[in-house]
């Protein structure tokens, strides 16, 4: 059967090429998937890959290997990453130099090549397969299980495993009413950042009378270090636009846009393609699959700021206008684009309206807590071993997290903190690590879920240093439209920096915390009501750090510049230079075999010398 | 028709009415900075702050000019939490700000004596009535906002002496930082007490193109110095 120029134009049809790209699948003997993630990507794949195609051309010329480029698969830590099916043997770490040996070895003879096995960092013990490694193990890849599976540029690799299966069954068997009954049974919660109940919002968008309604998915994320939506999206972008078409079908609308940041940009081209294919396909456009519903979709590329993903500022973004949140009432469910109501998602979101029309809300709702049902993707970045994409049922905790699946902290330093929410979330200190992550729990403990970031710190982390760091970030992301977000956190930035160069006073902390209070009950829209955040939970938890900056002039950790000074041990120090050849700012003097010294009055305290001695003769205090 | 609890008072307004004209119309006072009843409203400045509640409902703090009165809905004006609220945000205003009359009368009316911030001369807390003023009542839209967060500012496009200006001056007649020039505060006593110290309440890039107050008074004692 050949597959090209077909048209999907009932669920019959759909049925019918699932089966064949299904059997088609089953044929291939074996196949290669290289990670093409933004780790990935990074570290080297897309040359790994050409060499694999080279490599192929040239000796399996009837194509009995299938090569995919497929999208990220977790371990971002240790890219580029190699599975090789259907044994699921995983190799990490892989250059050009390895192609031909992984597919002579390998590939055809089942050989195992050592050197390119996963090796636990705590345990030491290697793994073979994908199955077994803890990182994978332990996580429930609900929604990023399938990207190792496809290529997301094809959308017959989605539809082979079953994809628009659940859009056909939406189309065919529900109204729009009984789906989002299914999605508020589900218990889904809103995965951009503030969790609220998906069903609910569909149904106030559901029952606003209108002519048009538009749906808008908010791709967005500009948390620093989260990259859950951009992987969702570059990995796996038929699932997404499948439950934004659910989406548009629910809630009645007619137009869907995706929104989403001109930085990402295979993901802007991916999902393009994606809304390319299905179109093509049948599956989006006029009368999909013969039940008489229309709808399109158009991709909007954002110019980047953190405050569009607040949603009227996202609509208005969506104009081409600058990205400032308006007042609500009325909420985007009245008065949305185009004054139309509106309702806007979270890629993470959609893609569980996905999983939750195929695979049945009472199935969904086995996995999660009491309140929040389903799996959240988690950016765990930081000082953690295994760094990268993790998708765990809501509910398990901070520890199973941090220590299980991202193998503890690197280079065995104590943790400190875990930093969840973005710049708008908070610090979590190791005496919580017990909460279950879900949505209420993380708000009590003075944080937030977010998008799903998470940030590890170790003993060498100033907490104060964080939050500076944090406020600063919103200082300039803030639109700057309400006085109290863009003065208020203006003036935290102002006396925590005073307390980072130790100049500060009791009364001003008593003031940093008083106005922190204000600008979170006096601002407009989320992103100037959790500003605060970043501040209160790092005295909330660490107040002893703070006390230490201002009545013993001390940085505990040693990070807050003006309050430390390095040093060198007469002792300790053989005189060997590499200190001095290093040092930018010239300041280190001494003879070649003899201890040098450090120019306190030259000194950048960049810390290099630090860093570079190998015999501990620099000492900072 | 609306019915609603204004300060323990059940009151009944039109449909579309706003809290603070709902307040107005009561004879209930609440400060302003960015409001003028002939513009639309922004909800910038933040001072019109009023809790609200529903039965039931967790209360939170929205601004009056911009949220309408709704049924059932619990408005404290002038609660303990507006109030604290409302005090640190009018201390940042002097801190930011010190050389308008507006402000610094705000200031006595509600006894904020002293400011803990960093002493800053700003002059411009961006509240956005000249912008609105130039485009909905000038019909002109010669102004608007430039960058975002700390950086913001008000601006003609690309800086440049705007076409669209007929240098009618609404800008300056309705700006509270211009309108009312209080001259006292300096590094020492952020809080007025003489009118000592002038300098002229345009940013740098008006240049005197601009300011239809030619000469500009504050301009002349600001060469003269």
């Amino acid at each position: 059967m050949s597959l090209s120029g077909i048209k999907i134009k009932d669920q019959e049809d759909l049925n019918r090429l699932q089966n064949v790209l299904k059997k088609r699948r089953n044929d291939e003997e074996c196949s290669v998937a290289i990670c093409g993630g933004t780790g990935c990507h990074s570290s080297g794949s897309e040359k790994v890959r050409e060499a694999f195609q080279r490599y192929l051309e040239r000796n399996d010329p009837e194509g009995k290997i299938k090569l995919r480029l497929t999208g990220c698969q977790g371990l971002c830590e240790r890219g580029p990453l190699v599975v090789i099916f259907p044994q699921e043997i995983f190799y990490q770490k892989v250059s050009v130099d390895d192609v031909e040996e992984i597919i002579e070895k390998t590939v055809l003879n089942g050989e195992i090549l050592e050197r390119l096995l996963f090796t636990d960092p705590i345990s030491g013990e290697k793994y073979t397969y994908s199955r077994e490694i803890p990182f994978l193990q332990k996580q429930k890849r609900l929604l990023l299980g399938n990207n190792r599976l496809i290529e997301p540029t094809s959308i017959m690799d989605y539809i082979s495993l079953g994809g628009y299966g659940a859009l056909a069954g939406a189309l065919t068997k529900m109204t729009g009413e009984e789906i989002i009954q299914e999605i508020s049974y589900a218990l889904l919660r809103g995965r951009g950042g503030a969790g609220f109940p998906t069903g609910q919002k569909w149904k106030e968008c559901y029952e606003a009378v209108s002519d048009e309604k538009y749906i808008i998915c908010n791709a967005d994320e500009g948390d620093p270090g989260a990259f859950m939506d951009r992987s969702l999206l570059e990995g796996n972008p038929h699932l997404v636009l499948e439950g934004l078409i659910i989406g548009g079908y629910a809630v009645g609308a007619g137009e869907g846009i995706v929104y989403v940041r001109a930085e990402y940009p295979i993901a802007v081209q991916n999902i393009n393609n994606a809304i390319k294919q299905a179109e093509k396909l049948g599956l989006l456009g006029e009368n999909i699959l013969g039940s008489g519903f229309n709808f399109h979709v158009r991709v909007v590329t954002g110019a980047g700021a953190f405050v569009c993903g607040e949603t009227s500022a996202l609509v208005e973004a969506v104009y081409g206008r600058v990205g400032e949140p308006r007042q609500k009432p009325p909420h985007l469910a009245e008065q949305g684009y185009m004054n139309k109501p509106t309702v806007v998602n979270n890629v993470e979101s959609l893609a569980n309206v996905t999983v939750i029309i195929r695979d049945g809300a009472e199935r969904y709702r086995q996995v999660g807590t009491e309140k929040s049902k389903g799996t959240k993707i988690f950016s765990l970045v930081g000082k953690v071993n295994n760094t990268g994409l993790v998708e765990v049922p809501l509910g398990m905790s901070l520890r199973e997290i941090i220590f299980e699946i991202g193998g503890g902290v690197q280079g065995g330093k104590e943790f400190k903190a875990v930093q969840t929410g973005g710049p708008s979330g908070g610090c979590i200190p190791e005496s919580l690590l017990d909460m279950p992550t879900d949505f209420d729990e993380l708000a009590s403990a003075g944080s937030m879920m977010g998008s799903g970031g998470m940030i590890v710190m170790d003993e060498d982390t100033c907490m104060v240093d964080i939050a500076r760091y944090f406020l600063n970030f919103l200082k300039e992301e803030s639109c700057g439209r309400c006085f109290s977000c863009r003065e208020g956190i203006s003036r935290m930035l102002e006396i925590v920096e005073d307390i980072s160069r130790g100049r500060s006073s009791l009364e001003q902390l008593e003031l940093l915390m008083e106005l922190a209070d204000v600008v979170q009950d006096s601002t407009m829209c989320g992103l100037g009501q959790t500003s605060a955040n970043p501040v209160l939970s790092t005295i909330r938890y660490f107040k002893d750090e703070y006390l230490a900056h201002i009545l013993e002039k001390r940085c505990p950790a040693g990070v807050c510049h003006d309050l430390i000074s390095f040093s060198i041990d007469k002792d300790l120090c053989t005189g060997c230079g590499a200190c001095a050849k290093k040092c930018p700012s010239k300041a280190i003097e001494g003879v070649i075999k003899q201890a040098h010294m450090i120019n306190l009055q030259k000194c950048t305290k960049c810390g290099i010398c630090f860093e570079i001695c190998k015999f501990g003769a620099v000492q900072k205090s | 028709m609306v019915n609603l609890t204004l300060n323990g008072l059940e009151i009944t307004v039109e449909k579309g009415t706003t809290l603070l004209e709902a307040a107005k119309f009561y004879g209930i006072e609440i400060p302003t900075l960015c409001y003028d009843e002939a513009l639309s409203p922004y909800g910038a400045c933040r001072l019109c702050l009023v809790e609200v509640s529903k039965p039931g409902g967790r209360s939170k703090l929205v601004s009056s000019c911009t949220y309408p009165a709704m049924e059932g809905l619990v408005v404290r004006t002038h609660s303990e939490r507006v109030m604290k609220a409302r005090r640190l945000l009018i201390e940042l205003y002097l801190a930011t700000c010190p050389s308008s009359k507006t402000i610094q009368d705000l200031a006595s009316k509600y006894h904020v004596t002293k400011v803990r911030f960093t002493q800053k001369h700003e002059d411009c807390i961006l509240c956005g009535l000249c912008v609105r003023m130039c485009e909905e009542q000038m019909q002109a839209k010669a102004i608007g906002f430039v960058n975002r967060g700390a950086e913001r500012r008000i601006s003609t496009p690309f800086d440049a002496k705007s076409d669209e200006c007929r240098l009618c001056g609404g800008c300056i007649y309705i700006c509270p930082a211009c309108r009312l020039r209080c001259q006292g505060p300096n590094e020492e006593s952020p809080v007025c007490n003489a009118c000592l110290n002038l300098s002229p309440p345009c940013l740098d890039q008006y240049d005197d193109a601009m300011c239809y107050m030619d000469p500009c008074v504050a301009c002349e004692l600001k060469i003269q110095k």
